[in-house]
C-alpha cells in the first residue's frame, strides 16, 4: 500500500473529538491508503465508471430491498398479493418496488458494461487475475441473487421461469433428479421453494456479494488499477514516489464518478418514472397474473439479462448438451487471463485479428440475447446456432489469434489530454 | 340458467335470420390494429369507465386489489358521491371491490372462476382488452351461444350485447403459404354483419369500451399519473445535480495535466 500522501487536510485539535477517535480507529489511515494516497491512473474514460456505478447500484437495491422486505410475505398464498400491496397501499411502495425491480436490470447492464471493459483493455491479465475471478464470483452471486429475487413476486413467468432453471440441474448426470428436489424442498416448485429462496435472496446471497465486492476492492488496491492503455504506471515512478500517471483516486475520481452516478441516476428515474416495465423487458406482462402451474405462458423466457445463455441452451437439440454448454458458456469467462497471450493488453494496440473477435463475442452477446426472447423456432435456432459457435470461437481460439495477431508498439506513458 | 336461455335466444336469432342492421361490408376486418387509445389522466372517462364497471362487470369480476375509497379519491368524488354512485349495496368505502359471485358456483355455471380484473390491463395490455370486448360474435356451437376473436372459445358470454347488438362474424377460406412453403388452406375472419341492434349505436358502444378500458388500466395501476407528475420534478432536479457535479469536476481537473 502507497505510504499516507499528504498530510491530513485538517489535524484534528488535541481534546476533541475527532483526535478522541482518530486515537482510537484507523479513520485517517484508511482515508490516506485507500482514497487520498490510492492513486489511480489519470486516463480513465467512460468505461471507467461502471465500478463505481456499480457500487452505487448494490446500495440501491440493499437499501430498497430492506424496505421491500418489511412488508412482502413469502407464501404461495401471500407473494403475489403482498406485492400488490407494496404497489398500491404501502406509502410510496410502488416507488420502493420499481427502483428495486429496476435496479435489478440496471445492476446487469452496469455489471455486463464492467466486464466488456476488462476485455477491451486486458484488465483480467497479470497481475490482475485474482481480482478478475473474484469479480466473476461476484458475477456468479449477482446471477444467483437475481433469479431468487425474481421468483419472488410470484407471477406466472417467475413459476414457470423457476422451474425452467431448477430443472437444469436435473440434467446433471445421477444426482439430477435428487438435486432439483433438494433445491425445491418439494416436487414442484411451491411454498416451501419461495421460503429458502426468499432467505437466500435477503439473507444469504447479498452478504457473499458484499464480502466478495470487499475483496474484489482489497484485489483491485493491490494491483492498482488497469488503464485504456494497458500501461503498469507503477512501473514510471516520480520522485515522490507517486507513479508519474497516477492521481489521488480523492477528490480526482470520487468528483468525477459522481458525475457519472448522476448520469446514470438520470436514466435510472426515467426508467422508474415513465417506463417501469420497460416494454416488458423489466417486468414481464405474464408476471400480473399470479403463478398457476395449470396455465403455461405463450413463451417462457428468462428477464432479458439470462437470455444470451438461454438462446445457447435452446440452439442444442440434447437438452443435457444444451445445458451444459449454457454453463460453459458462463465458466469460460474465468479462463480468460489463461486464454490471453496477446504481448499487450489493450485493445489500443491491438490488431484486427483481436479487435475483430471481441467485436464479434459483442455482437453474438448481444444478438443471442434478442434470439433468447423469441419462441425457439425456424430462423431463430439457426441464428442462435450461428452465433453461438460464434461466442464460443471468440474464447476458445483466443490462445491462438491473440498470438498471431500483429500489435502496434505500446507508448512508455499514458494518453492524456487535459483539460484546457 | 341464464346463459342457456341466451344460447338459445342467439340460435333464434341466427335461425331466423332477422339480419336488422346490417354494418357496412368489411366491418372489423382489421380489428388486430385497433388500439384502446386509452388516457388515464381524463378522469370524466375514468368515471364513466367506473359505473360501466359497476353496472355490468361487477356481477361476475372482482377488483380485489382495490378499494371503494382509493377509487373515490383517485377519480375526484365526493364520499358522498361514491357512496351513491359506485358503493355497491352493504359495501363500505374502505372494502375491497369484490363480486357477490361465489367463485365455486362461477366455476360451475362458467367452466372457470371469472378473473379478477385488478391487474387484467397489465397482464394483456389495454389493446387486448379492447379488442376483447369488441369482438363477441353469435356461434351457436357454443354453449354461451357466443365467441370472441381475441380470445378463442372464451367462457364470458356476450353479455355487452344488450348494449352493442348482435353481430354474426363472416369467415371466408384462403390459400396461405405455411412456413414450409406449402400452400394450406386457412379459415380466416373476414368481417361483422350486424343481425340485430343493441340499446347503443357503434359510436356510443365504442365510447362505452374505451371509458371501461380506460378505467382497468387506471386500476391496474393506480399511482400511475402520480408517478409520472412526480418523475418530471425528479429527472430535472437530478439533471441540475449531474450538471453542477460537472462543473465541479472541471474545476478538480484543471489540475491534473
Amino acid at each position: 500500500m502507497a505510504a499516507p500522501a499528504s498530510p491530513p487536510a485538517s489535524t484534528p485539535k488535541p481534546g476533541g473529538l475527532r483526535a478522541w477517535i482518530y486515537k482510537r480507529f484507523p479513520v485517517q489511515e484508511f482515508i490516506a491508503d485507500q482514497l487520498t494516497g490510492y492513486y489511480a491512473p489519470k486516463n480513465f474514460n467512460i468505461w471507467y465508471f461502471f465500478g463505481s456505478i456499480a457500487l452505487v447500484v448494490l446500495v440501491l437495491q440493499l437499501a430498497t430491498g430492506i424496505f421491500l422486505t418489511m412488508f412482502y410475505k413469502p407464501g404461495e398464498a401471500t407473494s403475489f398479493d403482498s406485492v400488490e400491496f407494496i404497489m398500491r397501499e404501502v406509502q410510496w411502495g410502488w416507488l420502493i418496488r420499481y427502483l428495486h425491480s429496476t435496479g435489478a436490470s440496471v445492476f446487469f447492464i452496469v455489471v455486463y458494461l464492467h466486464m466488456f471493459r476488462a476485455m477491451l483493455y486486458g484488465s483480467y491479465r497479470a497481475p490482475r487475475e485474482l481480482l478478475w475471478l473474484i469479480g466473476m464470483l461476484v458475477y456468479l452471486a449477482l446471477m444467483a441473487e437475481a433469479f431468487f429475487g425474481y421468483v419472488l413476486p410470484w407471477g406466472n413467468m417467475s413459476f414457470w421461469g423457476a422451474q425452467v432453471i431448477v430443472n437444469l440441474f436435473g440434467t446433471i448426470p445421477v444426482i439430477g433428479s435428487g438435486l432439483v428436489e433438494w433445491i425445491r424442498g418439494d416436487y414442484g416448485i411451491a411454498d416451501a421453494t419461495l421460503g429458502r429462496f426468499f432467505a437466500l435472496h435477503v439473507a444469504a446471497v447479498p452478504l457473499a456479494i458484499l464480502l466478495l465486492v470487499a475483496l474484489h476492492l482489497v484485489a483491485l488496491h493491490q494491483t492498482g488499477s488497469n488503464n485504456p492503455d494497458g500501461i503498469e504506471i507503477k512501473e514510471r515512478v516520480g520522485a515522490d514516489g507517486h507513479p508519474l500517471d497516477g492521481i489521488p483516486f480523492h477528490p480526482y475520481y470520487t468528483v468525477k464518478d459522481i458525475v457519472g452516478i448522476g448520469v446514470m441516476l438520470v436514466m435510472l428515474a426515467i426508467v422508474v418514472f415513465f417506463v417501469p416495465s420497460f416494454g416488458g423487458l423489466f417486468l414481464e406482462a405474464p408476471n400480473f397474473e399470479p403463478a398457476n402451474p395449470m396455465s403455461t405462458p405463450e413463451h417462457i423466457a428468462p428477464v432479458w439479462y439470462f437470455t444470451p445463455y438461454y438462446a445457447i441452451l435452446r440452439a442444442v437439440p440434447d437438452q443435457r448438451a444444451g445445458a451444459f454448454l449454457m454453463f460453459l458458456a458462463v465458466a469460460l469467462f474465468v479462463f480468460l487471463p489463461w486464454l490471453d497471450r496477446s504481448p499487450v493488453k489493450s485493445m489500443r494496440y491491438r490488431g484486427m485479428l483481436s479487435r475483430g473477435a471481441l467485436a464479434l463475442f459483442a455482437v453474438s452477446f448481444v444478438v443471442l440475447g434478442y434470439l433468447g426472447l423469441q419462441p425457439a423456432e425456424g430462423l431463430y435456432v439457426v441464428l442462435a446456432r450461428i452465433f453461438a459457435c460464434c461466442y464460443f470461437a471468440f474464447f476458445l481460439l483466443m490462445p491462438w489469434y491473440s498470438r498471431i495477431d500483429k500489435v502496434k508498439p505500446v507508448p512508455e506513458r499514458v494518453v492524456f489530454h487535459a483539460h484546457e | 340458467m341464464r346463459t342457456s336461455k341466451r344460447a338459445l335466444l342467439l340460435a333464434c336469432v341466427l335461425a331466423s335470420g332477422m339480419a336488422t342492421a346490417a354494418t357496412e361490408p368489411g366491418a372489423g376486418a382489421d380489428w388486430m390494429t385497433w388500439r384502446a387509445a386509452d388516457d388515464v389522466t381524463n378522469t370524466a372517462s375514468l368515471q364513466r369507465g367506473a359505473r360501466n364497471f359497476m353496472g355490468y362487470c361487477l356481477g361476475c369480476h372482482s377488483l380485489k386489489y382495490e378499494r371503494y375509497s382509493r377509487l373515490g379519491t383517485d377519480l375526484g368524488l365526493t364520499p358522498q358521491e361514491l357512496q351513491k354512485y359506485l358503493i355497491a349495496p352493504g359495501d363500505k368505502p374502505g372494502d375491497y371491490i369484490l363480486t357477490t359471485m361465489p367463485a365455486g358456483d362461477a366455476a360451475t355455471w362458467f367452466g372457470k372462476t371469472p378473473p379478477d380484473l385488478s391487474l387484467m390491463a397489465r397482464a394483456r395490455g389495454a389493446d387486448y382488452l379492447y379488442q376483447f370486448l369488441k369482438t363477441f360474435y353469435v356461434d351457436a356451437s357454443k354453449p354461451t351461444g357466443a365467441n370472441n376473436l381475441r380470445l378463442d372459445s372464451t367462457a364470458m358470454p356476450a353479455v355487452l350485447s344488450e348494449l352493442e347488438g348482435l353481430k354474426r362474424a363472416v369467415f371466408k377460406d384462403v390459400q396461405e403459404k405455411s412456413a414450409d412453403g406449402k400452400l394450406m388452406s386457412a379459415h380466416v375472419f373476414d368481417h361483422f354483419e350486424q343481425l340485430a341492434p343493441g340499446r347503443m349505436s357503434a359510436a356510443e358502444y365504442d365510447a362505452f369500451v374505451h371509458d371501461t378500458v380506460n378505467f382497468l388500466d387506471y386500476v391496474g395501476e393506480p399511482t400511475q399519473v402520480a408517478r409520472r407528475a412526480l418523475g418530471i420534478w425528479v429527472v430535472l432536479f437530478l439533471l441540475v445535480f449531474t450538471w453542477l457535479a460537472w462543473l465541479l469536476k472541471q474545476q478538480y481537473w484543471k489540475d491534473v495535466h
